[in-house]
């Protein structure tokens, strides 16, 4: 590890740090549901849920949940990613793969565009 | 950086640990690997989250689950159902004593909802062997600002204004005791942490230690720049294993990321720390003894003045506070005094961690604000007495401290409210007693303790001590006289007025606070030779009742004595010479037909 030499410094390393920790805090942020049911899973959720996290890390984007949930009642559909931000409705994407899900990473949360063609009809 | 959709946080305070939570992370760790989580869900160990009497316990975030009483077995179930499936386990769910109802997460649990957390502010939450996870919550930042911004007056005059006053038991104001090491003629100067807890049932520093050991570290590198020390040292008991690990741990990682050592912040500041471990001598606790103890000479206390500000360590001024005192540190300077101060009472400010023990429902750890009644903590944060018992009293400031009774459940807990009670703040241990206490032998066994303890070098604690234990076995054997109370008082006095140190001068307390506020107790011991609470052994008579006792003969088989006698099927009775009084007859009778008298 490399050694703190300012207070600049600490500061830039601990904002990197506390999105690690967002978790533990609660509050404000936005919230990304993938539907975890056994139908979401065998359609390939797990594969989905890991590409997300993986994008939003690789990005450092801040203030964002990933949480899990139950079967929507939408199976056929799977598997679903609900993205959630304050005060807005939320949007279902539907049939999402691990190259839509690196998408909805980049397009929804990065710059807020909703990928219309992909949510559900 | 890694991102995972949940963080699994299972306690790994020393009550934890003793109840069984590695197997519970282990089960967890292996369950999240075999359904192939690994990547989702991270697992972290924290330091004591408080309520050890339900451990071992976990936190699933982000939702705040809190899970109590686990066992391997949970764990497992916890992973496939919660963490998998995304459904909560609800018969793993606390429970509200008063009606079962389960509350899944913090603020809908007393215990947790009514404290007020500054020096618990990262125990339990972080990680304690990651330094990253502390400066994530701040960490370090209180340091940074105070070299690049501060001058080490402004910092002393900082620390005054919040009101910080020492932990460990005397509650001397820590600003001013910065400011007298500050102006003290001498160098170098030294900084000290009391890590010597050893007041029975007391466990407020261990915790600390074990769950945020760099919020000490940091407290200590602040008074380093404020006083003009460089060198610190943390006086640690060998009975703290895992907080010795944990603190060598964090002083490695702080030196590794240049937080320690040489030109910190780049500011040219140079602080270091190192561990002294103590060989558990209670005396240690009292400042000059450990001050002794580290320089490698034999732990025994030496008058005061000079106080240890001007001539502590190797004859050098030295800042000597304890743990907890060292873990306000930073949050006061990064939120200001004002912000401290605005907690607490007129005279005691902040906030002041307590150990809960004994007969009460939720032991554990908790923190509170000064001015904080001793009811809100013993019924509303500790549940009450368990097995519907009357309460009888609390026991503060453990050996050095003294009893309260019920009907002072009502009063802010403050240095000055509990040292007018008869007691003593101390560092905050808290020992519930009901009804079936026996005052008398409650004082006996801490002044056993002290006795035990005391190092001889002064005679009023040497013999003084001595003495009043012998009166006080004697009553409790039933051989006491008349005059006793008055002697034990007037021992007391004398003690208290006349013993080198702390650990003397407050050793009476316990006998004085309870012959206070229990005095017919004594009278009962001495003059009908009768103990109330039916506690002191050769008090206590057995009988059996005639009209209960259908003479199924248990008692008679149990009797390890052979004091029981009767035919089958006719009442039993017994012998009073030969019964040794152990009690097993009493708990075996299933027509509560013996009685004790």
């Amino acid at each position: 590890m490399a050694r703190i030499d300012s207070l600049a410094e600490l500061d830039k390393l601990r904002e990197r740090l506390q999105e690690e920790m967002r978790l533990r805090e609660g509050g404000e942020e936005v919230k990304v549901v993938v539907t975890m049911g056994t139908c979401g899973i065998a359609a390939g959720a797990r594969e989905v849920i890991t590409a997300i996290l993986e994008e939003i890390s690789k990005r450092g984007l801040k203030g964002v949940t990933v949480g899990q949930t139950g079967c929507a009642g939408l199976c056929h559909y799977e598997p679903l990613v609900e993205v959630e931000r304050p005060g807005t409705e939320k949007v279902t994407y539907v049939h999402v793969d691990e190259k839509k899900a690196r998408e909805i990473v980049s397009k929804h949360l990065v710059n807020g565009q909703v990928i219309k063609e992909w949510t559900i009809k | 950086m890694n991102l995972y959709r949940a963080h699994v946080l299972v306690c790994a305070g020393a009550g934890c640990i003793s109840s069984g939570c590695q197997g519970v992370k282990n089960a967890l760790l292996e369950s999240i690997s075999r359904l192939g989580l690994e990547r989702e869900v991270k697992v972290v160990e924290t330091g004591c989250m408080g309520p050890c009497d339900l451990g071992p316990v976990i936190v699933v975030y982000p939702e705040g689950v809190f899970y109590r009483k686990l066992k391997p077995a949970d764990a497992v179930e916890i992973a496939e159902e919660h963490l998998l499936k995304g459904r909560v386990v609800e018969r793993l769910l606390y429970r509200v004593p008063e009606d079962g109802r389960t509350a899944a997460t913090f603020d809908q649990i007393d215990f947790f909802k009514k404290q007020t957390r500054i020096a618990l502010r990262n125990t339990g939450i972080i990680n304690p062997e990651s330094v990253e996870e502390y400066i994530a919550r701040d960490g370090y930042r209180a340091l940074g600002k105070v070299l690049s911004s501060m001058s080490p007056q402004e910092v002393i005059e900082c620390v005054k204004k919040s009101g910080l006053r020492g932990r460990g038991g005397a509650g001397f104001p820590t600003g001013l005791k910065w400011e007298f090491s500050a102006k003290a003629p001498g160098s170098p100067k030294y900084v000290v942490c009391n890590a010597d807890e050893g007041d029975p049932g007391a466990f407020m520093d261990r915790s600390i230690l074990e769950g945020d050991p760099h919020s000490v570290l940091e407290g200590m590198a602040i008074c380093g720049y404020a006083i003009g020390a460089n060198q610190g040292y943390v006086y640690v008991r060998a009975e703290y294993p895992l907080a010795v690990q944990r603190l060598s741990l964090a002083i490695e990682k702080a030196r590794e990321y240049g937080l320690l050592g040489q030109n910190i912040f780049g500011t040219g500041f140079s602080f270091d720390v190192e561990i002294r471990v103590g060989a558990g001598a209670f005396v240690c606790g009292e400042e000059t003894a450990l001050l002794a103890s580290i320089e490698g000479r034999r732990g025994e206390p030496r008058p005061r003045p000079p106080f240890p500000a001007q001539s502590g360590l190797w004859g050098k001024p030295t800042v000597i506070n304890n743990v907890e005192t060292w873990a306000n540190v930073p949050p006061i300077i990064l939120n200001g005094p004002e912000w401290f101060a605005s907690i607490g009472t007129e005279k005691s400010k902040g906030t002041k961690v307590f150990a809960l023990a004994g007969k009460v429902n939720n032991t554990g750890l908790v923190e509170v604000p000064m001015g904080t009644t001793l009811r809100e903590i013993i019924f509303d944060l500790g549940g009450g007495i368990p097995g519907g018992k009357q309460f009888k009293a609390v026991q503060t400031g453990g050996p050095s401290g003294g009893c309260i009774p019920a009907r002072y459940l009502d009063v802010p807990v403050d240095y000055e409210s509990l040292t007018q009670l008869g007691a003593i703040m101390g560092s905050g241990g808290m020992i519930v007693l009901d009804e079936d206490t026996c005052m008398v032998d409650l004082a006996r066994f801490f002044l056993e303790f002290v006795q035990d303890e005391s190092c001889g070098k002064c005679s009023p604690c040497r013999i003084g001590t001595k003495r009043m234990l012998e009166i006080l076995e004697r009553i409790t054997r039933g051989e006491g006289r008349d005059g006793d109370i008055e002697l034990l008082e007037e021992l007391g006095h004398h003690i208290k007025s006349s013993a080198l140190c702390g650990l003397g001068q407050t050793a009476p307390n316990p006998v004085l606070s309870t012959i206070r506020y229990f005095r017919e107790e004594y009278e009962a011991h001495i003059y009908q030779k009768k103990c109330p609470a039916r506690v002191c052994r050769e008090l206590v008579v057995y009988t059996i009742d005639e009209e209960k006792c259908n003479g199924c003969g248990r008692c008679r088989v149990v009797c390890p004595a052979g004091a029981i006698f009767g035919e089958k099927k006719k009442p039993h009775r017994i012998e009073v010479e030969k019964c040794i009084r152990c009690g097993t007859c009493m708990e075996k009778c299933k027509f509560s037909a013996i009685y004790s008298l």
